[in-house]
């Protein structure tokens, strides 16, 4: 009955009668600690997110922002979700996080290989750089570059002293955005990509250069297959983030810059439009889900 | 290794270079946050001309209501929000890595999904279940269960990591040295993964106290928490008042940060593998 090697009650050799009924096993041990979870999950996460699916289906109504009848399910909001009106948010969405994770990637890959191989004793406290980003709050980072960006901000002004003009338009571009994506989520580049290039055999570097190779086909040949489960993490842990982010559009973008984010949101608020919102948001959630399940194929489970 | 090491440098990627774009990218993560410091000082109300120091701006804020009345709510939230996700991820993370069963691996997805989903759909799936379902009035209350629903699955990760390098052995000696299953847990196996557990909970309570999207959703009049202020206040622009509001938050956050810092440490230097912070990611 009792598992032995994993079992916190494990006595594999004698098991004394009084103490037996005592032993459950494993499965109901385990599934007694997740109850808790288990509940609180099922209340909070899923019923939520079939509210949604089903809302999604409805029609939007006048008092109560929701009618929903089986009997007639309502696939419009699907269309809508992707009429001309919105589907351009989508694609932008898309480029920008597509944007940002190259960017992250560029900026990412080369300090991780410097932190992870030559920053020699201080390597921790580099880490720790690294992490303090991370933690710190997203939103007042977003600020940060809000109040550095705007029309009267600093970078206006340090380009005024280069003699560069001082009026640009920053805030509201595509670019503000993009900078502010990357800067919030290039420690989730960093962090992964450092972990497997910590781990990689650098004698197969070795023995690339000794074999002939030159650098492009080193670097392409071996640092990149070997670090792509740190890099398929760091994509995916930027891509999902990024396209569905709500502060930084917020923040930094204007109307021209909207995200997928900001349009739910405003499904929610003041455009009062349930069933479409909900629409938005399972095409959002299906589509974060093949990143899922891309990632959970190709790096494993044991990586979370 | 130290012969090794050399010969590596002379082939690998330049380390000149590299080191050049890492003090290049680190002057990037943390001009922002410099800059936003030091502008908290300064005199002018205007913004970025810098006109004398002042603390002016720190006290104007202790005497703001809203902003006493937001910390409180946020402190709240984030200590209720904590303590419970912290009971119940470790718990959790106890079953998925103490116990082989079926159905494991499913958990472990949903955890995972339950960090990848995005803020923006949690929130209003959230404001879906209290306002038409459930009926809950939004209050501090549906912000705290919002903020226990993701904060368990931080738990859950880093108390996992921390379990993972575990001696299966030291249960087994300690069962074999009379010990019943309850002491063997509470004994040994909680002492061993406390710091882990003590880390999550740091980790949670950080999240919760930076959450703005989740929390928008979630709250009512009444409810406001300072990130909720800070986003308010940004949509009429840019103030000295918000910055000096931001450098206590991020403050307190690194406050934290190195309390985590410490404990993890000696975790690791008592040699059971502290728990990194690269196991978050």
């Amino acid at each position: 009955v009792d598992q032995g090697e994993d079992g916190l009650l494990s006595t594999p050799e004698s098991p004394t009668p009084p103490r037996r009924p005592r032993h459950l096993p494993d499965w109901a041990k385990g599934h007694i600690l997740l109850l808790p979870t288990t509940l609180w999950f099922a209340v909070l996460l899923i019923i939520p997110m079939l509210i949604v699916i089903e809302y999604s289906l409805g029609h939007r109504g006048v008092i109560n922002p929701i009618r929903f009848s089986w009997g007639e399910l309502n696939w419009t909001n699907y269309k809508d979700a992707l009429n001309p009106q919105f589907l351009p948010i989508f694609t932008r969405s898309i480029e920008y996080a597509t944007a940002a994770t190259l960017a992250c990637i560029a900026l990412g890959f080369p300090l991780a290989y410097w932190i992870a191989r030559f920053s020699g004793r201080f390597r921790n406290v580099f880490l720790v750089l690294v992490i303090i980003p991370f933690l710190t709050s997203y939103l007042i980072r977003m600020y940060a570059w809000q109040f550095i960006l705007q029309t009267n901000g600093l970078l206006n002004s340090a380009l005024g002293h280069l003699g560069l003009g001082d009026h640009h338009q920053f805030l509201n571009t595509p670019f503000a955005v993009i900078l502010g994506l990357t800067y919030g989520f290039l420690p989730f580049m960093t962090l992964p990509l450092y972990a497997s290039i910590e781990r990689m055999d650098v004698s197969l570097v070795e023995a690339s250069y000794d074999l002939g190779h030159g650098k492009i086909s080193t670097f392409f040949r071996v640092i990149v297959p070997s670090v792509s489960p740190g890099l398929v993490a760091g994509v995916l842990l930027v891509f999902i983030p990024a396209v569905g982010d709500f502060v930084t559009p917020q923040l930094l973008g204007g109307v021209k810059t909207t995200m997928f984010g900001n349009t739910v949101a405003d499904q929610f608020g003041q455009g009062q439009n349930w069933p479409l919102g909900s629409a938005m948001s399972v095409l959002l959630m299906g589509f974060i889900l093949i990143g899922v399940f891309i990632y959970l194929w190709r790096v494993g489970e044991d990586a979370l | 290794m130290s012969a090794q090491r050399r010969v590596k440098h002379k082939s690998a990627l330049r380390p000149r270079y590299l080191k050049l774009h890492a003090v290049l990218v680190f002057a990037f993560l943390f001009a922002p946050i410099v800059v936003l410091v030091v502008f908290s000082f300064n005199a002018s109300r205007g913004g970025t001309t810098w006109t004398g120091f002042s603390t002016g701006w720190y006290s104007k804020l202790l005497h703001d209501d809203d902003v006493r009345h937001a910390f409180k709510n946020t402190l709240q939230v984030a200590i209720f929000a904590t303590v419970i996700a912290t009971i119940m991820g470790t718990l959790a993370a106890f079953a998925l890595t103490r116990f082989r069963f079926r159905g494991r691996s499913a958990y472990s997805t949903l955890i995972f999904i339950s960090l990848v989903m995005p803020e923006v759909v949690m929130g209003i799936s959230m404001l879906a279940l209290f306002t038409n379902v459930t009926h809950t009035h939004l209050s501090l209350r549906t912000v705290i269960f919002a903020h226990i629903t993701f904060c368990i699955a931080f738990v859950v990760v880093v108390v996992k990591a921390r379990l993972a390098s575990f001696d299966n052995r030291l249960i087994e000696a300690a069962n074999d040295l009379g010990a019943t299953p309850y002491q063997a847990f509470v004994r040994v196996v909680l002492p061993l993964a406390a710091p882990g557990i003590a880390a999550g909970a740091i980790l949670a309570f950080m999240i919760s106290l930076d959450d703005v999207v989740i929390t928008f959703f979630t709250s009512g009049p009444g409810s406001t928490t300072l990130p909720l202020y800070i986003l308010g206040q940004t949509r009429v622009g840019v103030s000295p008042k918000i910055n000096a509001l931001s450098t206590v938050v991020l403050v307190f956050s690194l406050l934290l940060l190195g309390f985590g810092g410490i404990i993890s440490w000696r975790a690791s230097k008592r040699g059971a593998g502290g728990v990194d912070a690269t196991t978050l990611a």
